[in-house]
């Protein structure tokens, strides 16, 4: 069904593609069509996404104020179980050292805000897997893994050509990846990263660290997982940006997204 | 309809408040009758450091032990924070190679004592080689000597009422450990690191080590340890000087 969706006009995308039937709103009845005769209203995201997806902004917010506030204390990397000043870095960041500061309030914050974005994660993925989320609207399509329709999607990206309408109502192949990667691989290496700098935490799992290659390489990966997370929040703003930032947002907000039905 | 459905939706969600406000009442009682509420649980980062303290508190509830290197992995420099205390009282104890300084040991015990520097040599010790993690980042690992806390809490006859050990040092940071981790055995009253007398900057005379906690709870520069069944009575009644200064009072992060 999902085939033929594509190119039929927005009522029957809103229809068929509806990822949430039975979770969005109840006083919205999926794929009814409202409005102007212009465009068609299109359920887009769960009340579970929308919820968790604000939630999880806001605590990721508060991790990367606290992980930069704790970074200051030490802004100096290393490979394998100790280092500190006197021995020698992988990498030295060109920031001033900040002992005695933002470190204090930035671990409180930084546990906190972890423990939300763990809580609502769990939440989104539980509830995710529930609805069949994942299964039908994140997993690559079996058409999606030749080689042409990878380099067809990637080169699209890369000539910046206008998003199609379609793009608001499904997720094309590297939206996919992006996000099963941040989801499923990102997000659980820097909770297993984190865990694994906690010396009452490896003293029940030691093999949390010595896999790792030591406390100081846990660190070291930790900080390289936040630059990945933040990177993919870069490009994912400015996706958004590019396609519309006020409608997208706005979708993520009430669940509903006015599809145009000549622009299809 | 549409109205029926709303009312149905407001019932249920004030059931599920109402049970979810009971459910956190009684989940608070339980927690604090089994000691899972660190001192500094007020404020806005209460919640996140309760939930912490909590689950690492259940989780090393039995005994496990700080990972433990070979003499091979002893690092070569050990990083310092913070310098000595520069209280008259304690330089002139330095001056004299600490041959007159006694640590006390007093509060919720049945016999009080203090011990010189030479007495607790004389006491069983153990060595153990662990990995320091300061909370700035940087880590070093060294072999300590010392008296196990637990050596010296049946000396004195700990009460069993008592839910904190104290300490007290020559400078204003004191801190303190639950019951769990100051019967552990790795938490050590160390006099030598690296085979060596404690160096005055690793915190001469003694200090304690607590290797499954960040390098802060490690006191440095030790006077006195107080048992106590309440933190409240010190400092501001957060359980050490740390939260004062922004640092949480639990550090096994």
């Amino acid at each position: 069904m999902r085939k033929e969706s594509e190119s039929q006009p927005a009522l029957s995308i809103a229809v068929i593609q509806s990822p949430h039937l039975g979770m969005a709103d109840s006083v919205y009845i999926p794929g009814l069509a409202v409005g102007s005769p212009d465009f068609s209203i299109a359920p887009r995201h769960s009340a579970v996404v929308r919820v968790t997806h604000w939630i999880a902004t806001l605590s990721f917010i508060g991790l990367l104020v606290s992980g930069i506030g704790i970074l200051l204390a030490h802004p100096r990397f290393y490979w394998g179980e100790t280092g500190g000043l006197g021995t020698p870095s992988i990498f030295d960041l060109p920031l001033p050292f900040m002992l005695g500061g933002p470190s204090g309030w930035g671990r409180y914050l930084h546990f906190e805000s972890a423990w939300v974005c763990v809580l609502n994660g769990l939440l989104y993925v539980a509830a995710g897997f529930a609805s069949r989320h994942f299964q039908k609207d994140l997993a690559p399509r079996k058409r999606e893994f030749k080689w042409a329709a990878m380099w067809r999607a990637v080169a699209s990206h890369l000539r910046f050509e206008r998003f199609g309408e379609e793009s608001a109502l499904s997720y094309n192949l590297l939206q996919r990846i992006a996000y099963l990667g941040v989801i499923f691989l990102l997000f659980p290496l820097m909770i297993w990263t984190g865990l694994a700098m906690s010396p009452a935490v490896t003293s029940v799992f030691p093999a949390l660290v010595t896999v790792l290659g030591g406390h100081q390489c846990a660190r070291t990966i930790h900080f390289f997982g936040t630059i990945a997370l933040l990177l993919f929040v870069l490009v994912h703003i400015a996706m958004v940006w590019r396609a519309g930032f006020w409608r997208r947002a706005g979708a993520m907000i009430t669940g509903r997204l006015a599809v145009g039905k000549e622009s299809l | 309809m549409s109205r029926s459905v709303s009312r149905r939706r407001l019932m249920t969600a004030g059931l599920a408040g109402a049970g979810g406000a009971a459910g956190l009442a009684v989940a608070a009682k339980l927690a604090s009758r089994y000691g899972l509420i660190p001192p500094d649980w007020g404020g806005i980062y209460g919640p996140g450091e309760t939930l912490t303290y909590a689950c690492q508190h259940i989780l090393t509830a039995h005994h496990s032990h700080a990972r433990e290197f070979n003499r091979s992995e002893i690092s070569k420099v050990a990083q310092v924070s913070g310098d000595p205390p520069r209280k008259a009282l304690y330089q002139r104890l330095a001056a004299r190679g600490f041959a007159e300084w006694r640590l006390a040991v007093d509060g919720m015990v049945a016999r009080p004592a203090s011990f010189s520097l030479a007495e607790l040599k004389l006491f069983p010790s153990r060595t153990q080689i662990t990995e320091q993690t300061c909370e700035e980042g940087w880590s070093f690992i060294a072999e300590w000597t010392g008296v196990p806390l637990a050596h010296i809490m049946n000396l004195v006859g700990v009460l069993p009422q008592t839910k904190y050990a104290a300490f007290f040092p020559f400078d204003e940071a004191w801190d303190s450990l639950d019951m769990q981790d100051a019967w552990h055995p790795q938490t050590l009253v160390a006099y030598a690191m690296n085979g060596q007398d404690l160096p005055a900057e690793h915190g001469a005379p003694v200090r304690l080590k607590v290797p499954r906690q960040l390098g802060y709870k490690s006191v440095k520069y030790l006077a006195r340890i107080t048992f106590t069944d309440t933190l409240k009575q010190f400092g501001k009644g957060l359980g050490s000087s740390s939260p004062e200064y922004g640092y949480s009072w639990y550090a096994g992060i």
